[in-house]
């Protein structure tokens, strides 16, 4: 329960970190927040030659108000965001889900760039990239590049990372006018991984919905946005048939898995019943409620 | 390899310097190095909340750091609420209500309390609970928890 012996180092800039991880190769880690990181080293999962502490990079957890869009740095800890105004002004499903993520420990120290890094397939941030349609700004000694999010979780804790890059920075576009949100998840115990959580936004014209957005986790190997749902609901008023046809196509759009904390059943037609609540809650915000 | 890096952490007030192993977590650096046993190691993996510190104000689980990642961070442990003789209001409302049977958990559960009265107002005891979900007690003692920590928010007593 101790971690293997590794080499440190503090990077001191961006330039630094990805340099260091270039001279390593595959076998550096980056610590960030470290809240998932440290128990994989304190179980020994990992060994990593290298630690590469980017946790005193200077500006690089910020949140930045832009014209059409919100930027956050990624070493931004998940209680600056939980907290943050301009976060509950512009994505208050944001601030709500965030929330969600462990405990008050947990997210003093956790990092939102850690957790798309690390893509736990039942973490609440992933799915909220994927619900905001973020892009990820991406360094390396290469250069920069950046991902949008829906191309960027390729499968159980795999991203689009290659081991020698450092995701910097996220940014998402301000939603809509009459917008409204929904989030719902299943846990076993408060602060742990969803055994099944939707969030929705649904942006509406008077009585029709415009845009809907539905985006889950916890029920395959990455997050997920569930198109077809989505697709059925634009051009209608959210009643109780179009509720019906949403929580039908998410359950056939998902191949949730069987594991100890819930069977694939389950997490099926849990999907499903939060699907139907997130889209109301999205409804009655949207229209003012 | 390096073999050690050089810290200086500030620890309840005073300046500790040492040469520490880069993998050294800082709970055993507390325990260990410094001598500061208050901090309790239960799980070593951040489920159980016993090793709760407070790292320049925020709490943190000391399993989940390195002690080299606390170089020229404020670090407070359970030793600097207060002693025996003079406890502080949140250890006094422990006492008050029982809130404690075999005392493990007790140091994290302090130092998660001081961090959740100062940031968020508790006005229920479901948001108690939930501040606490972290950090377990198997005494069951969640119950008498709840209400010194209550009785803290309603004395408005924050630390």
């Amino acid at each position: 329960m101790k971690p293997p012996a590794f080499d440190y180092i503090v990077a001191s800039d961006c330039d630094t970190a990805v340099a260091a991880l270039a001279r390593a190769g595959a076998d550096a880690k980056i610590l960030a927040g470290g809240q998932s990181l440290m128990p994989m080293l304190n179980f020994r999962l990992l060994r990593p030659s290298i630690l590469v502490d980017i946790n005193r990079i200077p500006g690089l957890g910020f949140i930045e108000e832009m014209p059409d869009s919100v930027r956050i740095g990624a070493l931004t800890r998940h209680f600056q965001l939980e907290t943050s105004p301009l976060i509950g002004k512009h994505f208050p499903v944001l601030s709500y889900a965030v929330a969600h993520v462990g405990h008050l420990a947990i997210r003093n120290r956790g990092t939102i760039g850690g957790s798309l890094s690390h893509a736990d397939p039942a973490a609440e941030l992933p799915m909220m990239a994927l619900l905001l349609g973020a892009t990820l700004s991406i360094a390396s000694a290469a250069g920069s590049r950046t991902v949008a999010a829906r191309d960027f979780f390729l499968d159980t804790m795999t991203v689009d990372l290659d081991g020698t890059e450092l995701l910097t920075e996220i940014v998402l576009q301000k939603l809509p006018p009459q917008t409204g949100w929904g989030f719902e998840e299943i846990v076993r115990r408060q602060g742990d991984f969803a055994l099944a959580a939707v969030a929705a936004t649904l942006t509406l014209s008077g009585n029709e919905i415009v845009q809907a957005r539905i985006a889950l986790t916890g029920v395959g190997p990455t997050p997920l946005r569930a198109a077809e749902a989505e697709s059925l609901l634009v051009g209608h008023a959210f009643d109780e048939s179009r509720r019906r046809r949403a929580i039908e196509a998410v359950r056939e759009a998902i191949s949730p898995e069987t594991d100890l904390h819930a069977s694939a059943d389950l997490r099926r037609h849990l999907a499903g019943v939060l699907t139907g609540r997130a889209l109301a809650a999205a409804w009655r915000r949207g229209r003012g409620g | 390899m390096k073999k050690t890096c050089e810290i200086a952490v500030t620890v309840n007030g005073t300046v500790y310097e040492a040469a520490v192993e880069p993998r050294l977590l800082l709970a055993d650096f507390l325990r260990h190095t410094l001598g500061l046993t208050g901090t309790h190691v239960g799980c070593e993996h951040g489920v159980c909340g016993a090793c709760t510190v407070l790292v320049d104000g925020d709490s943190a689980r000391s399993c989940l750091m390195l002690a080299v990642q606390a170089d020229g961070r404020n670090v407070e442990t359970v030793e600097s609420l207060g002693s025996i003789a003079q406890m502080n209001a949140l250890q006094k409302s422990f006492h008050a209500h029982h809130a404690l049977q075999c005392g493990f958990c007790t140091p994290g559960m302090l130092m998660t309390a001081t961090d959740l009265l100062r940031k968020y107002p508790l006005a229920t005891d479901d948001d108690i609970r939930k501040g606490l979900s972290g950090n377990l007690c198997r005494c069951t003692g969640y119950e008498h928890i709840v209400k010194a920590i209550r009785a803290v928010v309603k004395a408005g007593e924050n630390p």
